[in-house]
């Protein structure tokens, strides 16, 4: 988003990001507050860099904060809610972006594996919207965006657990934008693609290479290129736009 | 600004979503070059723009390629480049395919069939195939076309349906030719829109269509240009090949 922008879209919104301190949840959450809003981020262990977070939210003059939470805990879930509605007066914007991978072949797979992955990526998704879904009913308003994943829509060798995790939250989304749309509250999907996060970055070279081939565009996807996306759902610029689930990909799906 | 100094065609722009682009993309700083039959219909697009805006109104019949060849050299030649194009233009003309009334057989005739076809399916490629000239050379670009929620399926419109289910083909097809050039090409689909296409459906049948609306509402043409916007701002630039249904959330789990 260009500085131009800023406060437009989102000014004095009081957003959650799960996994905020981190990749594209960090991209996310820097650009929500760059476009106005009050972000609070959650952690599991190590606050180090979800206070890093916050403090590059307030140099933004929003107001930002960290909660321990773990994603899969639904008590967490409705604690870190109710802390942010205290914090921020309101809630307004959900954006489940917490997630792993515990990649293997379906033979080789542990049952741990599994139950870590479907816990955090689809569990997790549907702790938060619990517990945002009854504010956003009675408010008359609200936006949800889910990051989901191309490889939940296209299935991907040796992640089972995560295409079932990442399928199943784009499923969520389409059910809960029919539940939740006679109360105006907006539910969406983005499913990035390869991105340039840490974690990419730290993927072997064969691995990129793999997805370079198919990525139209010719290049990596940037974290910020999908924060755009989901600062742009969350406004209201994307009013009438809801159960979708947008490739950010440069057409890498297609 | 989102778009400062862009240069943008846009089809269609003498009425409804076209016009509500027009002014958008006006305030946004890009330079238009407004595009119809309907020389009265750009007349008042223009009223509604800023005394600053940078415009150029164009007739032009988009199934005719002389007359889109010169819409695109007139952006050209008036602004130097083209950076965008908005394929809006298109028409209904409804009627049942094949009926049989009292033993008489009614038929959907050729001419109906045919300018459908020939307005929203070969124009939306025309005008794409040489626009494309001067964004290939220039190595950027975006396309966006209009699909409709239309093409889905819709009694007593199987022309327009077919027309518009064409242009989700046409579109990915052009995103996989034109990536390698950094041209994005992507589709808004809209549901029912207040605009001059629907103002003549009657009352019982826009009463079924808002019951299966999730937001129980019609868009305003101005919800639509704001998705025109986000297809052609830096907010999407690693989309492509993407449709997006604007439709109050009547396509989800279609």
């Amino acid at each position: 988003m260009t500085e131009t922008n800023k406060k437009l879209l989102l000014s004095g919104k009081a957003a959650i990001v799960t996994g905020g301190s981190r990749g594209i949840g960090n991209a996310i959450a820097l650009d929500l507050a760059k476009n106005g809003a009050n972000v609070a981020i959650n952690y599991r262990t190590s606050d180090k860099a979800a206070k890093e977070t916050v403090k590059k939210i307030e140099a933004m003059g929003q107001k930002g904060l960290a909660v321990q939470a773990d994603v899969s805990s639904f008590t967490d879930a409705q604690n870190m809610t109710d802390t942010v509605v205290k914090e921020f007066g309101g809630l307004d914007i959900l954006v489940n972006n917490a997630g792993v991978n515990r990649d293997g072949v379906i033979w080789k797979m542990e049952e741990e594996q599994w139950d870590e992955v479907i816990a955090i990526d689809l569990k997790g998704t549907f702790n938060y919207i619990r517990a945002a879904a009854p504010i956003f009913k009675e408010q008359g308003s609200g936006k949800i965006v889910n990051v989901t994943s191309i490889n939940g829509l296209r299935g991907k060798f040796g992640q089972s657990n995560y295409t079932a995790a990442k399928g199943g939250v784009n499923a969520l989304t389409k059910t809960v934008a029919r539940e939740l749309g006679r109360f105006n509250v907006n539910v969406n999907a983005v499913a990035p693609g390869l991105i340039e996060t840490e974690m990419v970055k730290q993927a072997p070279e064969n691995v990129r290479e793999m997805a370079l081939a198919e990525i139209l565009l010719g290049r990596l996807g940037q974290p910020e290129e999908v924060a755009w996306v989901v600062t742009f759902l969350c406004s209201e610029q994307a009013r009438l736009i809801t159960g979708e689930v947008i490739t950010v990909d440069g057409g890498q799906y297609l | 600004m989102l778009l400062k100094d862009k240069v943008v065609i846009i089809t269609g722009a003498g009425n409804g979503i076209g016009r509500a682009t027009a002014v958008r993309f006006s305030k946004e700083g890009a330079k238009l070059v407004l595009a119809d039959l309907d020389k009265e219909g750009l007349k008042t697009t223009a009223g509604e723009l800023g005394k600053s805006a940078k415009f150029t109104p164009v007739e032009c019949n988009v199934t005719i390629r002389d007359e889109v060849q010169k819409m695109v050299d007139t952006a050209v030649e008036k602004f130097g480049q083209l950076d965008i194009l908005i394929n809006n233009a298109g028409i209904n003309m409804d009627g049942l395919t094949t009926r049989i009334k009292d033993g008489e057989v009614k038929l959907m005739s050729d001419d109906k069939w045919d300018a459908v076809i020939d307005v929203n399916l070969k124009g939306t490629w025309l005008c794409s195939q040489i626009a494309a000239v001067p964004m290939i050379q220039q190595k950027s670009g975006r396309i966006v076309n209009t699909s409709s929620i239309g093409a889905l399926g819709n009694v007593g419109q199987s022309n327009y349906a077919a027309s518009k289910a064409g242009v989700i083909g046409l579109t990915k097809t052009l995103a996989l030719e034109w990536a390698r050039y950094n041209i994005a090409v992507n589709c808004v689909a809209p549901g029912a829109t207040k605009t001059q296409m629907t103002a003549g459906i009657p009352d019982k049948i826009l009463e079924q269509f808002l019951g299966r609306i999730p937001f129980g509402r019609m868009a305003d043409p101005e919800e639509i240009a704001a998705v025109h916007l986000f297809f052609s701002s830096d907010m999407a630039s690693f989309i492509t090949g993407q449709v997006l249904f604007v439709d109050g959330g009547v396509s989800v789990g279609v």
